[in-house]
C-alpha cells in the first residue's frame, strides 16, 4: 500500500460534520469558496444527532417577555460569569435568526397553537426557550443541515455537472495533523478509515468543528469520536486552549444496565415535570439550592408543582437548577447512602404525567428505556446518575470571527471544540444554538480571511513525510502496548482522579500517571492492515486524548476554587478573584503542556447594567464593582 | 470515503447461507398460503353450486349470491333477473368480479400473496429466488394501481349487503340475522379501513388544519386502517361463516335459532 | 457467562464466518459483545458505531439473519445456548468485516430534490400547524440506518434494480416533502414514480418490519405516495374535480415558476449528456480562470511536483511476473 498521500485542493477545509461544521461549510460555500467537509464517521452521524432537548433561542414564542437580554443573563449566570461576554452576547442575539433559517432549509420544529416554533423549559433558562422536535432535536438539526448541503450540491450539479464541484464531503476520514507554512495554515493531513489511504488537503483556511473530549472518561454520554482531536490539532498548530478544567457532568445518565452506563436521559424529562427522589422517596433537590440561586427557585413542593402551569407567579422547581448543581446533589445523595440499587437516584415521570403524554413528549426516552433497560417509564421511575457530557473548554478564539488565538493564522474553531462561550458551565440547549451561531461566523470569516490572503501558503514535503510516519508508526511496530488497554487506563485515571469532585493530591497523582501513559502510548502497536482497522484508529486518537487530558488535569490543579464544572473538595467556595482568571494551555517546543493565566475580558458597561448589582456582588470582586 | 462511490464494482460479502434467519420465518407465509387457498376453494365451489343460497322463510341471502340476478333466485331477486341460467354464470356475476378485484388489488392482500404465493420475498431477508424483478412497474401488475376503482365499487356492494341484512330483518330476529349483521359490519370496517379510502378521506390533503372535518374522518379511517390486515382475515371468516350457515339452513341440515318470532 | 458467536470476517475478496466464545454479562447488547471481542481477541475487527443508544444509525448489521441495530439488540432476547451469528449488511458492497459501503444511499439522497422554500416568506415568518407537520415529522425521525434499504428485496435480491430504485428511505423523504405544508414543489409525485421507481415496491412491508424507529414506512409513506400518484395519473374523478375547479391550470402555473433546485427530477440516477464547461454571458470561457491560483483542475499530485519524477520517487511497482 502506498505511503504517498492523495492530494486535494480546497479553499476551506472544515474538519467536523456536526452542527458547527456543516453550518460553517454552508457559509463558506455560499461565500463562493471551494469547501471540503471532513468527518470521522458517516455523513449525518456526527455527535450532534444525539442532542435531545432542543436549541435555545430567545424567540419569545412561548413567553413574549423573553428576549436576547434575558437569554444573555441566563447564559452568564449559568457559566458563573466566567463566559466570554462577547460570545454570550452574540449567541443570545443571533440564535433566533439561525433557528429561523433552519426552517427555510426544511426543518420541522414542533409548533405552538398559532403556528410558530414551540419552545420548552430547560434547566437554567428563565423562560421556555428551547426550540425542539420531540426529544430528537439534534437529529433534526443535523439532518436539516445535511439536506441543505445536498441541495447546494444539487445546485452545483445543475450548474457544472458535478455534485462535488464546490462542496464535497469526505466521510470516514480522520485528520491527524494540520500542515503549516510558517505561521499560516496550509492544509490538513489524514487518512481514509475505509481504505487506510493517506490524504492531504491543501487549503489556506481550516475550520475546526470536531466536538469534545468525553471519551477520556469511562462513564460518558459521548461516542468514540470525542477524543479531543480538534483540541489537540489546534495545540500542535500553535493555538491555545482555555477553560479546560471545566467539564460538564450531566446529572442524569442511565446507570443500569452496565453496558449503557452513561447514556443520556434528556433534561426535558425534568423540564416536563420529572422529579428526582432518593431511596427514601424524598425530593431531595430542595436542600441543594445554592445561595446565588435562592431567589429564582421554589422552596416548597407545592410552589414547584404550580410552576409547570403558571410559571409567571411561581418560582421554578429546583430540579431545573443548572446541571453542575444537580450533578453534585446526586453525587452527595449517593455518597450518603441514599442511592438507588445501581448507584444512582430515581427520576420519576410516571406519577407526574399520564402515560400517553409521556409517550408523545418523550418518545425516544420511552423507546430508549424500553429497548435498553426493559423499563417502562410510564409505569416506573428511571435510575440515573451523573455522566461526563460536555467540555466547556476549548480552542481560544476571537469572539467575532472564531479565529484561533495563539501563533497560528488561518485556523478557525466553532462548536464544542471552541472555548469561552459557556464559561464554567453550559446551559442545556445552548450548545445547539452555539453551533449555528458560531459555525456560521467561522465559515464567513474563514472565507473573508481567504480573500485578504496575498498568496496561498504551501505545504512542505518534510511535514507530510513526518505526518505520514507518525500515522503509520503503530502499524509498523512489531509488538507494543494494546491501544484498548491504554484507553482503559487513561479512562481510569481521568474518571477516578479528575472526576466530578477533585482534590489536590489526586490531581498531582493524575499528572504523574498521565506522564507514564504518555510513555506507553509512544510504544503502542496494532496488528492487521490499514483497511478499516479500529485498533489503528484508536492508537492514533490516543495521543490526542492524552494531551487534552493533561491540559484538563493541569488546569484543574491550578484553579483553587469550585465553579461550575470544576469542583475542588479542598476549595469548595467560589472565589471572585479566580473569576477574573482564565487558564490558557499551550504546547511548548518539546511538546510539553504549558499553562498560563490570562485575565477574563471585562463586560461592556451596557451589558453590566443588565444585571442587578446585588447579583453581581455574589460573583465579582469589590474592585470590579467599584469600577462601575 | 466521499459520499460518491469510487469507480470499480465492489463485491458484497460472500456469505454462503442463503438466509441465516433462525426463527420460523416460513410459518407466516405457509399459514397465509393455506388460509387463502382453502378460502378460495370453498368460495369457488359455493359460487358454482347454484343452490342452498337462500332461506325463504327468513329472507336470508348469502353474500356470495348477492345481488341475485338469475331466474334461479326466486324471491331473493331484489333487482330483477337479467342474467341467463347457465352453470358458468354465478348468480352475482355483476358484483363478484369487482369484489374479487377489490381483494386482489388490496394493499394487504397484495403483500400476503406476493409473499406466500409468489415468494417475492417469502419473508424479510430471505431471498426471493426470482431471476428478474420489476415490481408493479409493468403490465399486468401496474394495474394494481386501479385499486381505487375497486374500492368505489366495493363501497356500493357493501350498501347492497347492508340492504340484504335489512331485508332479512323483516321477519323477526334469529341467529342468522345476527350473523348477517356481524358480517355486514365487518365488511364495512374492512372497506372503510382501505388505504385508498384513507387517502380519499383526507390523506391527499396538504393542510389538515384547513379541513377540520376531513381531518377527523381521516383520523378515524387511519385508526381503522392500522387493523386492516386483521379485518381482511376477519371478513374472510365472516363471509365463509355466513355463507355456510345459510347453506346449512337452506339445505335443512339445521334450523335457525330464533330469538324473536 | 461465555456465549458462542459466529462473526463474518473478510473483505470484498472473500471471507467466512469465524467462531468465538465471548463473555456476556447481564443487560448487554450485541454491540457490547463486539467491543469485548475487539478489546480481547480481535483488535482489528471492523464495525461502525457511534451513539450506542439507537440514535445515529451507524451500527446496522445482520444478527441471526435479521437486519438490526447492534446497539439495540439485547442479548437477553436469545436463549442461553443459542449461537448468535453476526454478518454485515448483504445489500451493499462489503469493505471489511461488518462494515459495508453504503454510498448507494448517499447517491440516492442527492437525486431527491431538496426542500423548496416558499417564495416570499421570510425566515421567522413560517407558520405551520402541528397537525400539518406531524405526518412529515414521523418521517424525519429516520436515523438513516439504511436497514430498510438493506432488507428491501427489490435491491437486496436484484442488484440490477439499484439504478432505478431509490428505496424506502427515500420514499419517506419524498412523502415527507410532499406532505410538508410549505414545500413549494408540486412535482414530487412524478419524481417518486419516474425518478425513484416507486412502482418497484410491491408493498411487502419488510422495510416497516426492520425500521428501528418504528416508522410506518409502507402504510404512511409508500402507500399514500402510490395513491397520490394514482390521483395524478389515473383517477378520473379527481381529474374531473380538477377540471371543474380549474386546479390543473393553477398547478401548471405553479410548476413553471423557476426554482433554484436543479432539474434532476426526471433524470434517474444522474444520467446526463456530456456538456462543455460553463460559459460566461458573452459565450466565452470565464476570464477569471486566468487569475485563479491554478488553471484548469488542480493537479491530483499537488502543485509542488514537476514531472517527470526522479525514479526513486515513483511509487509504481510492477506486478511480480510469477
Ligand atoms: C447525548 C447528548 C445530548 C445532548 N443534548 C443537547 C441538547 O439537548 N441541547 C444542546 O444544545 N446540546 C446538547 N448536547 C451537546 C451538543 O450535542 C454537542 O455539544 C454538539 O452537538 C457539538 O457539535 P459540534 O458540531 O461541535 O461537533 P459534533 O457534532 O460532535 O461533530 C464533530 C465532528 O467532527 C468530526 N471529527 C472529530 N475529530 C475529527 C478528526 N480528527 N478528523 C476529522 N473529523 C473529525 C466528527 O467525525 C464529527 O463529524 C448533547 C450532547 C450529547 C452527547
Ligand atoms: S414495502 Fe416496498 S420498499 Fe418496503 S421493503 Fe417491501 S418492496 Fe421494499
Ligand atoms: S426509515 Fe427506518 S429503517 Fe429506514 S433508514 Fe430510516 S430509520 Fe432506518
Ligand atoms: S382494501 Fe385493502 S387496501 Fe384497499
Ligand atoms: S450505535 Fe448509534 S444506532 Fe447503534
Amino acid at each position: 500500500m502506498t505511503t504517498t498521500p492523495t492530494r486535494h485542493l480546497y479553499d476551506v477545509v472544515v474538519i467536523g460534520a456536526g452542527g458547527a461544521g456543516l453550518r460553517a461549510a454552508i457559509e463558506a460555500r455560499l461565500a463562493g469558496k471551494k469547501t471540503a467537509i471532513i468527518s470521522k464517521s458517516l455523513f449525518g452521524k456526527a455527535h450532534t444527532v444525539m442532542a435531545e432537548g432542543g436549541a435555545a433561542a430567545a424567540m419569545g414564542n412561548a413567553n413574549s417577555r423573553d428576549n436576547w437580554m434575558v437569554h444573555f443573563r441566563d447564559t452568564m449566570r449559568g457559566g458563573k460569569f466566567l463566559n466570554n461576554f462577547r460570545m454570550a452576547e452574540l449567541h443570545a442575539k443571533e440564535a433566533p435568526e439561525r433557528i429561523w433559517e433552519l426552517e427555510t432549509y426544511g426543518a420541522l420544529f414542533d409548533r405552538t397553537k398559532d403556528g410558530k416554533i414551540s419552545q420548552r423549559n430547560f434547566g437554567g433558562h428563565e423562560y421556555p426557550r428551547l426550540a425542539h422536535v420531540g426529544d430528537r432535536t439534534g437529529l433534526e438539526l443535523i439532518r436539516t443541515l445535511q439536506q441543505k448541503i445536498v441541495s447546494l450540491q444539487q445546485e452545483d450539479f445543475a450548474a457544472t455537472g458535478s455534485y462535488d464541484a464546490r462542496i464535497r464531503v469526505f466521510q470516514e476520514t480522520t485528520i491527524t495533523e494540520l500542515m503549516l507554512d510558517g505561521d499560516r495554515v496550509a492544509g490538513a493531513f489524514g487518512y481514509d478509515r475505509e481504505s487506510g489511504d493517506l490524504l492531504l488537503f491543501e487549503a489556506p483556511a481550516v475550520v475546526l468543528a470536531t466536538g469534545g473530549v468525553g471519551r477520556s472518561y469511562k462513564v460518558t454520554s459521548n461516542s468514540w469520536e470525542y477524543t479531543g482531536d480538534g483540541h489537540a490539532l489546534a495545540l500542535r498548530a500553535g493555538a491555545t486552549l482555555i477553560n479546560m478544567e471545566f467539564l460538564q457532568f450531566h446529572p442524569t445518565g442511565m446507570v443500569w444496565p452496565p453496558s449503557v452506563k452513561g447514556i443520556l436521559v434528556t433534561e426535558s424529562v425534568r423540564g416536563d415535570g420529572g422529579v428526582l427522589r432518593n431511596s427514601e422517596g424524598k425530593r431531595f433537590m430542595f436542600e441543594y439550592v445554592p445561595d446565588v440561586f435562592r431567589k429564582q427557585y421554589a422552596e416548597t413542593e407545592e410552589e414547584a408543582d404550580r410552576w409547570y402551569t403558571d410559571p409567571d407567579d411561581n418560582r421554578r422547581p429546583p430540579e431545573l437548577l443548572p446541571r453542575d448543581e444537580v450533578a453534585r446533589a446526586i453525587n452527595s445523595e449517593v455518597k450518603a447512602g441514599r442511592g438507588s440499587p445501581a448507584g444512582g437516584v430515581f427520576l420519576d415521570i410516571s406519577t407526574r404525567l399520564p402515560a400517553e403524554q409521556i409517550i408523545r413528549r418523550l418518545p425516544s426516552m420511552h423507546h430508549q428505556f424500553k429497548e435498553l433497560a426493559d423499563v417502562d417509564i410510564t409505569k416506573e421511575p428511571m435510575e440515573v446518575g451523573p455522566t461526563c457530557h460536555y467540555v466547556m473548554g476549548g480552542v481560544e478564539v476571537d469572539p467575532d470571527s472564531g479565529a484561533a488565538f495563539g501563533s497560528v493564522q488561518g485556523l478557525f474553531a466553532a462548536g464544542e471544540v471552541s472555548g469561552g462561550m459557556h464559561g464554567s458551565n453550559r446551559l442545556g440547549g445552548n450548545s445547539l444554538s452555539d453551533l449555528l451561531v458560531f459555525g456560521k461566523r467561522a465559515g464567513e470569516h474563514a472565507a473573508a480571511y481567504l480573500d485578504a490572503l496575498p498568496s496561498r501558503p504551501k505545504v512542505s514535503r518534510v511535514d507530510v513525510a513526518a505526518a505520514t510516519e507518525v500515522a503509520l508508526a503503530p502499524l509498523a511496530r512489531a509488538d507494543g502496548e494494546n491501544p484498548y488497554t491504554l484507553q482503559q487506563d487513561l479512562q481510569a485515571v481521568m474518571g477516578d482522579l479528575v472526576g466530578i469532585i477533585r482534590r489536590e493530591g489526586e490531581l498531582s497523582d493524575a499528572l504523574k500517571r498521565l506522564h507514564e501513559i504518555r510513555l506507553r502510548v509512544a510504544t503502542v502497536a496494532v496488528g492487521g492492515g490499514r483497511r478499516y482497522n479500529p485498533g489503528w484508529h484508536l492508537a492514533l486518537d490516543l495521543r490526542n486524548m492524552l494531551v487534552v487530558s493533561e491540559c484538563t488535569a493541569k488546569a484543574a490543579l491550578e484553579r483553587e476554587e469550585s465553579r461550575g464544572g470544576h469542583t475542588r473538595e479542598d476549595f469548595p467556595k467560589m472565589s471572585p478573584q479566580w473569576r477574573r482568571v482564565n487558564l490558557v494551555c499551550s504546547l511548548d517546543e518539546g511538546g510539553q503542556v504549558h499553562l498560563e493565566r490570562k485575565p477574563v475580558p471585562a463586560m461592556r458597561p451596557e451589558l453590566f447594567d443588565l444585571f442587578e448589582r446585588s447579583e453581581l456582588a455574589k460573583y465579582l470582586t469589590d474592585e470590579e464593582l467599584g469600577e462601575e | 470515503m466521499t459520499t460518491a462511490t469510487r469507480p470499480g464494482v465492489r463485491a458484497r460479502a460472500a456469505i454462503t447461507a442463503r438466509t441465516l434467519r433462525t426463527d420460523r420465518w416460513w410459518l407466516a407465509p405457509l399459514i397465509t398460503f393455506l388460509g387463502l387457498t382453502a378460502w378460495v376453494t370453498y368460495a369457488t365451489v359455493r359460487v358454482f353450486m347454484h343452490k342452498w343460497f337462500y332461506v325463504e322463510a327468513y329472507h336470508y341471502l348469502t353474500p356470495f349470491y348477492s345481488p341475485c340476478l338469475t331466474d334461479r333466485c326466486g324471491d331473493a331477486a331484489e333487482f330483477g333477473t337479467p342474467l341467463p341460467n347457465f352453470w358458468l354464470i354465478p348468480e352475482a356475476s355483476l358484483t363478484l368480479p369487482f369484489l374479487l378485484l377489490f381483494r386482489l388489488t388490496c394493499y394487504y392482500y397484495r403483500k400476503a400473496y406476493y409473499r406466500a404465493f409468489w415468494l417475492s420475498p417469502p419473508a424479510c431477508a430471505v431471498p426471493d429466488r426470482h431471476e428478474k424483478y420489476s415490481g408493479e412497474t409493468r403490465f399486468p401488475l401496474v394495474f394494481q394501481n386501479a385499486h381505487r376503482y375497486a374500492f368505489y365499487a366495493a363501497a356500493i356492494i357493501s350498501v347492497i349487503n347492508t340492504w340484504d341484512a335489512i331485508r332479512a330483518q323483516a321477519t323477526g330476529l334469529g341467529l342468522g340475522n345476527v350473523i348477517l349483521w356481524v358480517n355486514v359490519i365487518m365488511l364495512w370496517a374492512y372497506t372503510l379501513s382501505c388505504h385508498s379510502c384513507r387517502h380519499i378521506a383526507g390523506g391527499r390533503l396538504k393542510h389538515f388544519s384547513k379541513h377540520p372535518v376531513r381531518y377527523r374522518f381521516w383520523t378515524f379511517v387511519s385508526k381503522l386502517n392500522t387493523r386492516h390486515m386483521l379485518l381482511a382475515w376477519v371478513t374472510l371468516g365472516t363471509l365463509a361463516l355466513t355463507d355456510f350457515y345459510i347453506m346449512a339452513l337452506s339445505a335443512d341440515w339445521i334450523s335457525d335459532l330464533r330469538l324473536i318470532g | 457467562m461465555k456465549r458462542h458467536f459466529r462473526v463474518w470476517r473478510g473483505d470484498s475478496s472473500g471471507g467466512d464466518l469465524e467462531d468465538f466464545d465471548v463473555e456476556v454479562n447481564e443487560g448487554e447488547v450485541v454491540l457490547d459483545v463486539i467491543h469485548r471481542l475487539q478489546a480481547t481477541q480481535t483488535p482489528d475487527l471492523a464495525c461502525r458505531w457511534n451513539c450506542k443508544a439507537g440514535k445515529c444509525g451507524s451500527c446496522s448489521m445482520e444478527i441471526n439473519g435479521m437486519p438490526r441495530l447492534g446497539c439495540m439488540t439485547r442479548m437477553s432476547t436469545f436463549t442461553a445456548d443459542e449461537t448468535v451469528t453476526i454478518t454485515p449488511l448483504r445489500t451493499f458492497p462489503v469493505i471489511r468485516d461488518l462494515v459495508t459501503d453504503v454510498s448507494f444511499n448517499y447517491e440516492k439522497a442527492r437525486e431527491t430534490p431538496a426542500f423548496a422554500p416558499p417564495a416570499g416568506v421570510a425566515p421567522g415568518e413560517y407558520r405551520m400547524q402541528q397537525v400539518d407537520v406531524e405526518r412529515s415529522q414521523e418521517f424525519r425521525k429516520c436515523i438513516e440506518c439504511f436497514l430498510c434499504q438493506n432488507t428491501c428485496h427489490v435491491v437486496r435480491d436484484h442488484e440490477e434494480n439499484k439504478e432505478a430504485f431509490a428505496g424506502p428511505r427515500f420514499f419517506i423523504r419524498a412523502a415527507e416533502l410532499d406532505m410538508h405544508p410549505l414545500d413549494a414543489r408540486t412535482d414530487r409525485k412524478q419524481h417518486a414514480q419516474q425518478g425513484q421507481g416507486l412502482g418497484f415496491c410491491n408493498i411487502t412491508k419488510c422495510c416497516t418490519e426492520v425500521c428501528p424507529e418504528h416508522i410506518k414506512i409502507t402504510d404512511n409513506a409508500i402507500i399514500p405516495m402510490k395513491e397520490r400518484v394514482v390521483d395524478r395519473r389515473y383517477d378520473p374523478l379527481v381529474r374531473l374535480g380538477r377540471k371543474i375547479f380549474r386546479r390543473d391550470q393553477l398547478e401548471a402555473a405553479g410548476e413553471s415558476v423557476p426554482r433554484a433546485t436543479p432539474a434532476t427530477a426526471e433524470t434517474p440516477s444522474g444520467r446526463r449528456l456530456p456538456e462543455s464547461p460553463a460559459l460566461g454571458p458573452d459565450g466565452r470561457l470565464d476570464i477569471a480562470e486566468l487569475s485563479a491560483p491554478i488553471q484548469g483542475g488542480p493537479s491530483p499530485f499537488g502543485e509542488d511536483i514537476t514531472f517527470p519524477l526522479p525514479p526513486e520517487r515513483v511509487t509504481y511497482h510492477h506486478p511480480d511476473p510469477s
